[in-house]
Order: structure tokens, then sequence, then C-alpha cells
């Protein structure tokens, strides 16, 4: 099985050349390694870049650093516990993944599920849709020496961890969707630790605002910096908050609303210039829509069951286990065999805090998933970085790199 | 179904003599590798599918002629229509032109699906592989490639884990550890 293929030679300029301008080759420009252990790269990513003193000319990702065959994995197991992988995809947004997955997998079979699961699902996506948009953020403004946002965001992050934790038993890995609804109610403490957390919160965005959108160290380094043309945007792929910072008005919970998003009533932010700045502010006036529809979702949150009755697919809870045989020989048959899938194949997309986030899920009839592929919103999206890049200051790089908004474990999956 | 999405089903239909196939409200056009390029022109100058949205592909092993499909989604962003394209390829020494000049995101998509299925790419400006190391045997994701596992390397047993990397059989001269 071992066939021919392109392999550059690094330690050769020579070997190189296919990579880099000829000026390098000549010695003109420099050529300067970054990563894949480096703290800007919010990852393992690598880059190579070839640098006119301060300038970038070309730059150069290199991923692959944390592949770990998720896609080949998901085939050797069930359905339903393929799903685990899922988290482990984007660990920034772990209930979207599963989200995504779960979709898929009732698109597939043809399940239905319950009102009350796919509102509560709404809420914990949009919840760690502002998880991960603090992540982002104190990370951003931490590369751009802002050290006290980064402690802030954290703090805010911490409660809705807690909220993800009193559902699912876990902080971040938590599959607590399942295909079908969920894995289990929420707790009745979940709707006040969830209004507390609305209350709360928009005052710590100001808080934010306060310290990041007028400060003039943070407006120099990200104004006009790594402009992205929409026709740019369109072209390469980009979806999510870049996306519309270039002025494309595109949502996936809008355009094509899944899990009952077209219920809610809430704005798709968006910017007209493209840069660092237009998508920092795209991504805060997200977090308050997010809360716009977590608080429609509360307030209409109806009653019933929270997974499907269709014993096919979806396990009978436990105490009708020890009166019903049928009921037995479900639970027995949906763990130890799993359910068959039709053959076929689905797409299903859902707009992740980093963009569409998009499973191939394709069944054979038999328990095991035959192919799942996973587009990832940061494997697209990274592919525009050296577009974004060049011309720029190797500082105004490490912006760059935060403001695409990467997970590397999203990228290489 | 849109007007606009039953005229492009149509033309492509007419034009490549694709097939056509629905399953749970989504639409495949099944064409062949010598028209993806064509296909994907046409699709994305006359009816504004203007975004590649995902590229993939799955493998039939050990069926042979077809083995492998290569699975295009492309989307339209002035119309919100998503359409899918399909192009069956042998499973002896599998090639395609590439849709880089169309869609240039196609560029690591395609490096993937070389990487992890061998599937060639002809005329595609830089293919690599992306995930897995460049020394790496095989295409992991084929089916005829086994579910393997890293061994954990400890201090005792180290040296003999190491001479079975594929690093060690290529610099069998080579003393020095790993690098």
């Amino acid at each position: 099985m071992t066939e021919m293929y392109e392999h550059i030679d690094e330690s050769t300029l020579d070997g190189m050349r296919t990579l880099v301008t000829e000026e390098a080759v000549e010695g003109k420009t420099v050529l300067l390694n970054m990563g894949p252990q480096h703290p800007s790269t919010h990852g393992v990513l690598r880059l190579l870049l070839e640098l006119d003193g301060e300038y970038v000319v070309n730059c150069v990702p290199d991923i692959g650093f944390l592949h770990t065959g998720v896609e080949k994995n998901m085939e050797a197991k069930t359905y339903t516990k393929a799903e685990v992988m899922t988290d482990r995809l984007d660990y920034l947004n772990t209930v979207g993944n599963n989200l995504a997955y779960c979709l898929a997998v009732e698109k597939l079979v043809d399940l239905d599920v319950p009102p009350r699961a796919q509102a509560i699902r709404v809420i914990l996506t949009e919840l760690q849709r502002i998880a991960s948009h603090l992540v982002w953020l104190g990370t951003h403004a931490l590369d751009l020496a802002a050290m006290s946002v980064f402690l802030y965001c954290f703090r805010e992050r911490e409660m809705i961890l807690d909220i993800l934790e009193m559902c699912g038993g876990q902080r971040m890995m938590t599959t607590y969707f399942r295909p079908g609804g969920l894995w289990r109610d929420v707790p009745v403490e979940f709707e006040g630790a969830v209004r507390n957390f609305i209350k709360i919160f928009p005052a710590r965005i100001q808080e934010y605002e306060d310290l990041l959108t007028n400060n003039p160290l943070f407006v120099e380094r990200t104004k006009h910096i790594g402009v992205l043309k929409p026709e740019d945007a369109i072209r390469w792929g980009v979806t999510g908050p870049p996306l519309r910072a270039s002025g494309v008005k595109h949502d996936l919970r809008k355009v094509r609303p899944y899990s009952g998003y077209e219920q809610y009533d809430f704005d798709i932010p968006t910017q007209s210039d493209g840069d660092t700045y237009a998508r920092y502010l795209v991504r805060i006036e997200e977090m308050r829509q997010s809360l716009r529809i977590i608080e429609q979702a509360l307030n209409k949150l109806p009653y019933g069951p929270v997974r499907s009755n269709n014993r096919k697919y979806v396990p009978p809870p436990r105490s009708e286990i020890g009166t019903s045989m049928e009921a037995l020989i479900h639970h027995f048959k949906l763990w130890t065999e799993g359910f068959p899938a039709p053959k076929g194949s689905v797409y299903v997309a859902v707009e992740s805090p980093r963009g569409e986030l998009g499973v191939y899920l394709e069944g054979d009839g038999g328990p095991k998933p035959y192919r799942v592929h996973w587009r990832t919103p940061s494997f697209v999206n990274l592919q525009v970085l050296p577009l974004l890049a060049k011309g720029h200051l190797v500082a105004d790089l490490v912006a760059l790199i935060g403001t695409v908004d990467i997970v590397l474990g999203d990228v290489d999956r | 179904m849109s007007e606009l999405l039953d005229q492009a089903i149509k033309t492509i239909q007419s034009r490549f003599q694709a097939e056509v196939s629905t399953f749970r409200d989504e639409i495949t056009l099944w064409v062949t590798a010598q028209q993806i390029v064509d296909a994907c022109r046409t699709l994305r100058d006359e009816f504004e599918f203007d975004m590649l949205e995902d590229e993939t592909a799955v493998d039939y092993w050990p069926e042979e002629s077809p083995r492998f499909h290569v699975v295009y989604q492309l989307y339209s962003y002035p119309r919100n229509e998503r359409i899918s394209l399909r192009v069956p390829l042998d499973g002896n020494s599998p090639s395609i032109p590439s849709i880089v000049p169309i869609f240039p995101n196609a560029n690591w998509h395609e490096r993937e699906i070389w990487d992890l299925f061998g599937i060639r790419f002809e005329n595609h400006p830089d293919l690599r592989r992306i995930l897995m190391p460049h020394d790496w045997e095989g295409h992991p994701l084929r089916k005829d490639y086994p579910l393997g596992y890293e061994e954990v390397m400890f201090t005792f047993n180290f040296d003999e884990i190491d001479q079975r990397k594929p690093y060690a059989k290529r610099y069998p001269e080579r003393q020095d550890k790993a690098p």
C-alpha cells in the first residue's frame, strides 16, 4: 500500500522551494519557525514564517500535531458510544458538537425529539457559545497583553461550567445530549442558576467592553489588521463570526433553523470592516444575543419528557425495566448491539461559536456508523490565515491567530 | 424544492448525464471524475452555488470498482440551498481532478482526503500529507487499514518500541534515538 507521495525536506532551503518565495532561497528574507509549542498559537499549531524585516511575507500553517483519528475510531463504535468522542473535537464547544452529532443521527434514523429536550439543548448550546467566546476573549486579550480580561472571563466561564456540571455531571465533556433527546432531565436548581447568570452577565459584558472597546492600546492593535473582504470570505468558505464581521449576514440558526431556533427572536450581529476589531465587536454582540435566546427559551420551557418514546432507538427508563419484559429486551439490545441505521448518508450543519460545524454521517444498515466526517469550522477558517497575515507585523500575527479563533482539537480531529 | 434547485438539477442532468438520488430531503447528483470540474463550475457560475461547504470521501472496500466515493457539499448563499455531488472512483490508483481552481478552500480538504484515503488529486497545487506525519505509511481511513493503537513507551520498553517505528526502518544505520 506504500505509494509515492510528495514530501518537503525542510532541512535544506532548496527542499522548501515550493513553500517559500525565491527571495528566501536567495537569502533576502528570513525564515522563522513558530510553534508548535508556542503560547499564542492556542495549542499545537506550527507556522513557517517568511519575514522581510518584521513584516510577514508568507506564512505556511502546518497542522496535524493533535490528530487523534476520531473519524476512524467512531467507525468502530456504535452510534451511541461514538458520541463520547464528539466532545473531544472542539473542547470549548462540547455540547455543540454533541448537538451536531445527535441531529445527524436523528436525521439518519428519522427520530423525533420532544420539545422540552430541544429547548434545553438550545439553552445549553447558547451557554456554551458564551463560554467559548469568553475563552476566546480572554486569550485574545492576553495575546495583546491585557492580562486582567483573561481573569474576568474565566470567572464567568466558571459559572457556565457549573451549570453544565449540574446537568451532565461533567464540567466540559458532558455527552449530555443523546440521540433522541437528553441523558436525563435538568435538576431543579438548573433554572435558578441560569436565571442568576442571565441577571449577572450583561453587566459583566459591559465590564469587558469598558476594558477593551475604547482602549487605545487594544484598538491600535486590532483596527485595520487582517482585513477579510466578503468575497474572499465566501470564496475560502469562511463561516461564523469572521464571515459576519466582513458584512455577510449569515447564521445557520436563522437561515436553516434546527432544534427549534425558529421560535426565538434574535439578531445576527454584523460589521462591515472585516478587520480584527470588527470580529471582536461581532463576538461581543453575539454573547448578548445568546443571552436573549437563553432567556426566551427558559421563559417558555415546556414540560414533558426529555427523550423520545421510540424504544427502537432510545433506551427505556430504569423504572420500566423491573416491570416490563419488553423494556428489558430493548435495554439489553440497545446497550449490547446498538440500533441499526439505514443505508444512506446525511449532512447536518449547525452554527458553532467558530462557524459552521458540519457532520457527514453515513450508515450501512448496521449498528455502527460506516463513515463519519467532521467539517470543522477551525479547519476551514485556518486556511485563510496566510491571506490575512500577508504584509502585517509578526506581533500582529499573534492577534490574527486569536481572531480566527481556532481550537486545535477541532482543526486536527 | 425551489425553482433554482430544480433548474440546476435539470441542467446538470442533461449536460453531464448525471443521476439524481434523494435521501432524507438531501439531493445528490452523481457525476464522473472527468466531469467534476465542469459540474462545479456550472453550479458556481450559473446557479450561484458560491461556497464549497465540505469535501470528503468514503471507502467501500472490498468492492473494487467503484471502491471510493468523493462527496462534495455545495452551498448557495444568495438562495440558501445545499446540493451534494458524488463521484465514484476505481480502487486501483484512484485519482480525480482537483477543484482548487474553482473553490480555493478545497485545498486542505483534498490534502486531507489524499492523506487519509490515498486518492490522488490531479493538478492540485500542494498535494502533501496534512494530518499524519510525513513519513507515515498507508492511508488510515481506508477500510482495509486496521484500527491500531499507539504503544505506551516506558523506560523499560522504550528501545524495543522505538525499533518498530517507521523512522527506525527508514534509517536503520542511525544509532541516535527518535528526533
